[in-house]
């Protein structure tokens, strides 16, 4: 017990133990901490485990038998010069674009809906609402009407570009080049919504006055837009960007549900071309070593933002 | 500090492994059979799910009521079911008995993930000598225990719609591969096809890839196990299939799309194009509501002449294999359900249902497999069918393989012209993501 109470101790030696008060914040934390552990950095260290190993089809039912690889599978995850190789940076590329297409997009309408609702009319509650539904309804229910609207033969969408004479032969959009664009518009769709509801969030904060002063001085909407929106949600949107990136990034379901495991070549999303190489050809420590990686760049770009955006923020307020 | 250290993480490891332990200990224990219950991975036989659900349930009710033995049937989709049986072997949480597509049985014969049918577990299920010879040899690798049993029988024949083809001024099916594009163009017309292909399907499109290459005396492995994906004989059989829809224009371009492995089968059955190639489909095509008399079946055309080596192959054998997962708590049980579902009552019940074969040879006294169409299928069986590659890589070679067949079709679907040197690349990639 009394081991117990004393692992609360700070590190530094000199420092006298915290009152007995102080430690209930602590106390509180564990079971979260706990948690994290079993949830989050247990999982992630067992992957990267696996990376090191062998693990095929051979050693499923006893994969504590996988031959140890040594940095074998990461070697052929980024040997450019091999297929599997050539095909994670193909699929890497694709990931980047669609992530800046769907993440600049849902800013800009979630910013321009934020700014349109701002002020009170009649009806803003439904229209922010009507807003809503689509960040709202489950992600597979939806996802699978568009597939449903997307096909060729069958769809809705091709249904109307023909009765509008848009065009004479139904295009393909879920094979070949259009599957990219029919991705990026299903994600938008799915992600504006939520930029939407964080901005607007942020715009209440925002005092009225200021806008006032902003009218006073002669600056139309736009100008008020420029000069105080923007720079007064700057901290929302160091978040909100950083979060929408990551999402957008790591998404699997929309691809999934959109594509099934064989998605096109166009819209091969990084997510989804690590499940192939895993669950599909059984190679889990192949898989393992492109999630790793993955998980690398990933905190790469984050470090990098989140250095970059607190310096300017510092220069700023100097 | 170091003791407080240690402490907090035994602390933590404990609590790490409380749930582990909780898991560990409800896999024991058993209880007799009137308490028992199975659980039973179907594969998709029928025309959908629910289908095979009302199939399967009378025969289920059969067998509690004959042992006190509960099962409890899911019905998995092909798209989903080798991934759910990979998920099953890793966690060791899986069913009991399961049905897995024959030619996936070397591969998961390597995983040791199912019991081993060894010569005294065989006699349990009443021997293997009720077994058709060409049935049980596509249930692993020969030499090794078998690690399944066949369930259900199939091959692939090339329906036509026989009134489709009289009108067109057809007299018979075709048996060149010439003659099948030149009837197929006959057929074509404004918002109909000739040939149906389910072609976003990774089985569909890997199966007719082994028969043609089979015809042009290819082969997908050498002797030793090797792939050898990219032969000028692979592309070959390859490039036929695309040109069914880029140069022959026989198949719509919408099969590009046709992915849930019913697709192109309702095409036919409803008349929208004349022919399919396709595994024993009378009960389904019925059920779709197909005219008995419209629908004939003929053995998969072949080249002529044939090419240098090229073998008299129409099919690959398919069927479906039942296998009993290892981590089963209820093993006397689950083999009694596998000597009951491959009982001769049995065999005759639920094949004449899906139109496919019994694996048992005392089934075919039933008069329901004196069809002509059950005669067509067993002589393609016995005769021209070849077994799929029986290595341990099999399941990824349907994988890549199949994969960058969808790919394929795709690009043509969608306007790019397919060179043989494209197909020639993209076998050569899906070869080299089997480290060959």
């Amino acid at each position: 017990m009394e081991a117990d109470s004393r692992w609360l101790t700070p590190p530094e030696p000199n420092k006298p133990s915290l009152p007995r008060r102080e430690r209930l914040p602590y106390l509180l934390l564990l079971p979260a901490v706990v948690l994290e552990l079993l949830i989050h950095i247990i999982p992630m260290l067992a992957g990267v485990g696996i990376s090191f190993l062998g693990l095929t089809e051979f050693y499923l039912s006893n994969w504590r038998a996988a031959p140890f690889a040594g940095t074998g599978n990461y070697a052929i995850a980024l040997n450019l010069n091999g297929a599997t190789g050539q095909a994670l940076l193909h699929s890497f590329t694709v990931t980047i674009g669609y992530t800046l297409l769907v993440l600049s997009l849902s800013w800009t309408f979630g910013m321009t809906a934020a700014v349109l609702t701002q002020r009170p009319f009649r009806g803003r509650g439904l229209v922010r609402t009507v807003f809503l539904i689509p960040f709202a309804l489950p992600v597979f229910a939806s996802v699978i009407t568009w597939n449903f609207m997307l096909q060729q033969d069958t769809g809705a969408v091709n249904r109307v570009l023909l009765a509008l004479h848009l065009t004479r032969s139904p295009p393909f959009w879920l094979i070949g080049p259009n599957s990219f664009f029919s991705l990026v518009i299903v994600a938008v769709w799915r992600t504006w919504p939520f930029a939407f509801l964080i901005l607007t969030a942020g715009l209440q904060s925002i005092p009225a006055d200021l806008y006032e002063a902003a009218a006073l001085d002669g600056a139309g909407i736009l100008g008020q837009v420029r000069h105080v929106t923007l720079p007064l949600l700057r901290p929302v949107n160091r978040v909100l960007l950083l979060v929408l990136f990551l999402w957008t990034f790591n998404d699997f379901t929309t691809p999934f549900t959109l594509f099934g495991s064989a998605p096109p070549t166009q819209a091969d999303i990084i997510s989804i071309h690590i499940y192939e190489n895993s669950f599909v050809s059984w190679n889990f420590g192949t898989g393992s070593a492109m999630s790793v990686l993955l998980l690398l760049f990933l905190l790469l770009v984050t470090g990098v933002y989140l250095a970059v955006v607190r310096t300017s923020g510092a220069e700023r307020r100097a | 500090m170091r003791r407080t250290k240690l402490t907090t993480m035994a602390f933590v490891a404990t609590l790490a492994a409380a749930p582990l332990a909780a898991c560990s200990s409800s896999s024991s224990g058993g209880g007799s059979a009137a308490h028992t219950t199975l659980t039973y991975w179907a594969s998709n036989q029928g025309t959908s799910l629910q289908d095979d659900q009302q199939v399967l349930a009378p025969q289920i009710a059969k067998f509690t009521r004959e042992t006190g033995i509960k099962v409890n049937v899911q019905v998995i989709p092909w798209t989903t079911l080798l991934t759910q049986i990979t998920a099953a072997t890793v966690s060791g949480k899986g069913p009991d008995v399961l049905n897995i597509g024959n030619t996936w049985s070397p591969s998961l014969q390597v995983t040791g993930a199912f019991v081993q049918f060894t010569p005294s577990v065989m006699s349990q299920i009443g021997g293997s000598n009720r077994f058709l010879a060409g049935s049980l040899s596509a249930t692993g690798e020969s030499g090794k225990p078998p690690t399944a049993v066949p369930l259900y029988s199939l091959a692939y024949g090339l329906y036509y719609n026989k009134a489709q083809f009289a009108a067109a001024g057809i007299s018979s099916p075709p048996g060149t591969w010439a003659e099948l594009v030149a009837d197929g163009k006959k057929l074509t017309k404004a918002g109909h096809w000739g040939l149906a292909i389910e072609g976003g399907q990774v089985p569909e499109n890997v199966h007719l890839a082994f028969e043609l290459s089979e015809q042009q005396g290819g082969s997908f492995f050498d002797a030793t196990g090797k792939p050898t994906f990219d032969t000028p004989q692979n592309v070959a059989a390859v490039r036929q299939m695309i040109d069914f829809m880029q140069a022959d224009k026989i198949t719509n371009p919408a099969d590009a799309q046709y992915s849930k492995g019913t697709e192109a089968l309702t095409d036919f059955a409803t008349g929208k194009t004349s022919m399919v190639i396709w595994q024993a489909a009378s009960g389904s095509l019925a059920k779709l509501g197909m005219n008995a008399a419209d629908i004939g079946v003929a053995p998969v055309p072949l080249p002529s002449p044939m090419p240098a080596g090229g073998k008299n192959i129409t099919s690959m054998v398919a069927g479906i294999n039942l296998a009993v997962f290892k981590d089963t708590k209820n093993l006397s049980a689950a083999l009694k359900f596998v000597k009951f579902m491959t009982s001769t009552p049995e065999q005759e019940s639920l094949n004449a249902t899906y139109g496919s074969l019994p694996t048992v040879s005392a089934a075919y006294s039933d008069p329901a497999f004196n069809t002509p169409a059950v005669s067509t299928f067993r002589s393609i069986l016995s005769t021209t069918a070849a077994p799929m590659p029986e290595v341990p890589q099999e399941s990824n070679f349907e994988t890549t393989v199949g994969t960058a067949i969808i790919h394929l079709y795709a690009d043509a679907a969608t306007g790019k012209t397919v060179t043989s040197a494209m197909i020639a690349q993209a076998l050569s990639q899906a070869q080299q993501q089997l480290g060959g």
